[in-house]
């Protein structure tokens, strides 16, 4: 019962951002859902086969910020074949015939094509903002259109996406007319631009605060761009290459000490590490620092640039800074929430530029640290357990040792202690990953203690369906669980199968989970979509029961089977 | 492509004896063959090979060649039978675990192949990163075309050198191929056929040096291919602005059986598949022209002329030079900065080959 009129209630509402607090408000009641549903401005959608975009706009009429997220994680490392699906043409399409006002598209993991770029851009006079992650399947013609054609576009993001460049006139389509751009992150295209189009269009665009450069881009016109963007927040630099002793660079060392906005910087695509003393002057004020694309810089290059970065909050960094370096960082980065270590050789096993020495010194330097990501040659029982003790905020926590099934090196014992600790005192940790040599136990301590778990990824680990069912049982919130080379089978899988009506999806890859088994759940569990991807062509072996599956996908659906399958995807 | 290439490798198979190559030939030297997918023909992979040193033999790279289960195996295409094929645990590496090996006998028919198809969208495979500028791989505009696919490749690198299989197979062997790839991502794609027989066996050295072969596993280690593509460019570059060719630049040993020499080619200047296949070709022709049958009526003229431009000019000598592994190599296909060259050059005798 609402005791104030709805407007009131709409108003209270206007605070409340996060999309869960919102969910469950619509879940109150039936007068609360209507007045939420017609408030509603932005919509996270996980799972693009979860729902139809009729549905979505159904619903919320207001829309005008929508996220989208299409394949599964696992499509990030090619296990998933190429036109899976994750289409975002019927979304564009649906959006474009109804009335939908939208401002703001956000892709992850999608497929999109030139086409629905196209028509993007003519169908929504108000587009504002177009960020897309790790896409592909559209050229810089697409690109080309939406800066010709959103007249306020404020934010074009492109970030690591497989973009086939046909040598991009596209900057040039910006109109002259266009200054409203805040945010411009072409770094991930690889073709040619119009440097003084671009020179203009940063001239012309007041408000802009971010911009991430190619790798063409030059020095020089690094130089005039920060000229006339002083106000820059956020700089990708592309190639930093020049003679220390040129007037250019004397130039561009005067700009960057005026740059005193900057907080984050990334790129260095192409760098002269004798040019890094440049940076320097800003570095004191970044707290975003990503040179995982920079191997041109060696490890006493990003040592010395590290030291200067007193109040980063953020690094994402390639592992020849070695052990050493990040020991440097622990010392230097007291801010320090996040870290991110890249293999600069990932298949080169001899080179092992960081090991278990460097986290350790990282736990120990930085008690801030909530999320990790660290790519390692090797990992004891002994550093994690110390690392536990160290750091007790992790939300993320991503190892990922090289050799996948390497046991602790002192010791010769599987990680599974080492872990545990993890598990035991970060309580608050919702996304984990693990490798190394691991058994049934790491996942028994898991489910007792990663209460709030939402992601979970495992590759060549357990022993046996007690593993994974440890976690089904344990794990109250989770959401995604991907699962690779396990030997996990139709005992775990078919335990609890109301449990993946509570999970977004389930990926298991290379387990041993039988086909029988994949279509007694998808028969039981109408609302899961369960996808078995075969890519034999031997269909019809796939008709036996007993044949194990490579890979299935399974996801909770409102809407059933989707029509965009590949044929070698086969729906139960 | 040609059979002769076919002939070739078979022979090389069996003649060479470089350490390079040890990877093949070591047949008898108690390394086993993994399949890292999980599929593997049970008969032909020593079961107590789930022993208790098997960490270090269970990551080596073991590459065979398409259609066979072992280095030794006749190097003929064949096409198994799918239902033979069993799935065995990846890393067996506790002998615990050897029950399960065992008592699983598993006819593993759907997901025999396992993301290939991502080699064809130009996303190129993790593993593959030294290579991806100019990736010598397949780039497949749809996942249905019919152009020949993608191969596996392995990299060991190490002065054991990097046994490299490029292949493309036809249709009906694709069945038989995926299980004969150990530890390697690439996988060809089933649905795009139509690709020719074609099977060279390249050993190359590698340039770094470093030790023991390691395993490949289709999407490990977890990194998405955009990043390794770049960081590839980026070294690629990089290396350029010092005025040197760096850990960029592939060079990959190709040996033919019977051949006086070894020849060395960059694989980062070939974008296909295609091209790295007629380079092979008109440089291994000089060798090949006189055989019976081998290019056919057809490809005799195209010779005769590649054999008149031939490298050695008229010439009756070529300069060569033995390089770490022992194996003579035509001088010239590195550049001169290589160490290989500044230290090993000699003059061999050439006039035999004309």
């Amino acid at each position: 019962m609402n005791y104030f009129p709805d407007e009131v209630v709409e108003h209270v509402f206007d605070f409340i951002t996060s999309h869960k607090d919102r969910n469950s408000v619509s879940l109150v009641c039936k007068s609360w859902y209507k007045i939420e549903r017609y408030s509603r401005q932005r919509v996270f959608i996980g799972n693009c086969y979860s729902i139809t975009p009729q549905r979505l706009i159904a619903r919320f009429p207001g829309l005008k910020s929508l996220t989208l997220k299409g394949k599964p994680h696992f499509a990030d490392f090619n296990l998933v074949p190429h036109d899976w699906g994750g289409f975002v043409d019927p979304w564009i399409k649906a959006l474009a015939k109804s009335r939908i006002g939208l401002e703001e598209l956000r892709l992850k993991r999608m497929v999109v094509s030139d086409d629905s770029l196209e028509l993007l851009s003519k169908s929504f006079p108000n587009f504002k903002s177009l960020v897309l992650v790790s896409c592909e399947g559209f050229t810089t013609d697409g690109v080309a259109a939406i800066a010709a054609n959103c007249r306020f576009l404020r934010e074009l993001d492109l970030q690591e996406n497989e973009v086939e460049d046909h040598r991009g006139h596209w900057l040039s389509c910006f109109p002259e007319s266009c200054t409203s751009l805040v945010s411009l992150n072409f770094a991930c295209l690889k073709g040619e631009i119009n440097l003084a189009s671009l020179e203009r269009l940063v001239a012309r665009s007041p408000n802009l605060k971010s911009l991430r450069l190619n790798r063409v881009v030059p020095l020089n016109t690094l130089q005039n761009l920060l000229m006339r963007a002083p106000q820059l927040v956020d700089l990708g630099i592309g190639s930093y290459v020049d003679d220390p002793s040129s007037e250019v660079f004397s130039k561009l060392k005067a700009v960057i000490q005026l740059c005193n906005s900057i907080r984050s910087l990334s790129g260095f695509l192409e760098v002269a590490p004798c040019c890094m003393s440049a940076i320097y002057p800003i570095c004191e004020n970044l707290t975003f620092l990503n040179l995982s694309y920079a191997p041109g810089l060696q490890g006493n290059d990003l040592t010395k640039l590290v030291q200067h970065c007193r109040k980063l909050q953020r690094l994402w960094i390639l592992d020849c800074i070695g052990d050493k370096g990040l020991g440097v960082v622990a010392s230097t980065c007291k801010e320090l929430q996040e870290l991110r270590v890249f293999p600069s050789d990932p298949f080169d096993a001899g080179n092992a530029a960081v090991t278990e020495e460097g986290l350790v010194l990282i736990s120990a330097g930085c008690p801030k640290l909530n999320s990790l990501l660290y790519f390692c040659h090797q990992m004891t029982n002994a550093a994690l357990i110390t690392v536990a003790k160290n750091c007790t905020n992790f939300i993320r926590f991503r190892l990922c040792i090289l050799d996948p099934v390497k046991a602790d090196p002192v010791t010769n014992q599987p990680l599974d202690e080492g872990f545990g600790a993890i598990v035991r005192s970060n309580k608050s940790l919702k996304r984990l990953s693990l490798s190394g040599l691991l058994t049934d136990q790491v996942f028994l301590y898991i489910g007792m203690y990663a209460k709030k778990l939402e992601m979970l990824s495992i590759a060549f680990a357990g022993d046996s369906n007690k593993g994974m069912l440890y976690v089904l049982n344990g794990c109250k919130k989770l959401r995604k669980l991907e699962i690779r080379d396990c030997p996990f089978g139709d005992v775990a899988l078919l335990e609890d199968m109301g449990k993946y009506e509570t999970m977004r999806s389930l990926w298991m890859s290379s387990c041993e989970v039988t086909h029988g088994a994949c279509k007694t759940l998808a028969k039981k569990m109408p609302s899961l979509n369960v996808e078995i991807i075969n890519e034999s062509e031997q269909l019809e072996f796939s008709l036996d029961d007993r044949l194990l599956v490579d890979k299935m996908y399974l996801y909770r659906t409102l809407v059933g089977h989707r029509k965009d399958k590949p044929e070698y995807v086969l729906l139960l | 492509m040609s059979p002769p290439l076919l002939g070739v490798e078979e022979e090389v198979q069996s003649s060479v004896s470089s350490p390079s190559v040890k990877c093949i030939s070591e047949n008898g030297m108690g390394l086993k063959e993994r399949n890292y997918l999980g599929l593997s023909d049970c008969s032909s992979v020593d079961s107590s090979g789930v022993s208790s040193n098997l960490n270090l033999k269970a990551t080596e790279l073991r590459l065979g060649l398409p259609g066979s289960q072992s280095p030794e195996r006749e190097t003929e295409l064949c096409l198994l039978n799918l239902g033979k094929l069993d799935e065995k645990p990846l890393f067996p590496l506790l002998p615990s675990k050897d029950g399960i090996c065992s008592s699983s006998q598993k006819n593993v028919v759907t997901g025999n192949k396992r993301g290939f198809s991502d080699t064809m969208d130009g996303f190129s495979e993790v593993k593959g990163y030294v290579y991806t500028e100019k990736s010598w791989m397949f780039h497949e505009a749809g996942s249905d075309s019919e152009s020949p696919q993608s191969v596996g490749h392995g990299k060991y690198p190490g002065n054991s050198g990097v046994n490299v299989i490029l292949s493309t197979r036809s249709p009906g062997v694709q069945a038989s191929v995926k299980q004969d790839e150990p530890a390697n991502v690439l996988q060809e794609q089933p649905r795009a056929t139509n690709g020719t027989s074609l099977k060279q066996t390249v050993i190359s050295n590698n340039n770094t040096g470093a030790p023991a072969a390691k395993a490949q596993v289709v999407g490990w280690p977890p990194i998405r291919p955009f990043r390794t593509k770049t960081l590839a460019a980026s070294s690629k570059n990089n290396d350029e602005v010092d005025g040197k060719p760096g850990p960029g630049a592939l060079f990959v040993k190709v040996s033919m059986d019977g051949a006086p020499y070894l020849r060395k080619v960059d694989l980062r200047t070939y974008s296909t598949y295609q091209e790295l296949s007629s380079a092979l070709e008109k440089m291994f022709s000089c060798f090949t022209l006189g055989q019976c049958g081998s290019h056919g009526t057809a490809g005799k003229e195209t010779l005769s002329e590649s054999r008149l431009k031939d490298l050695l000019h008229g010439s009756e000598y070529v300069v060569t030079y033995k390089d770490k592994d022992g194996d003579w190599m035509l001088v010239g296909d590195v550049p001169w900065e290589s160490q290989d060259v500044y230290r090993n050059v000699q003059e061999v005798e050439n006039h035999e080959e004309l």
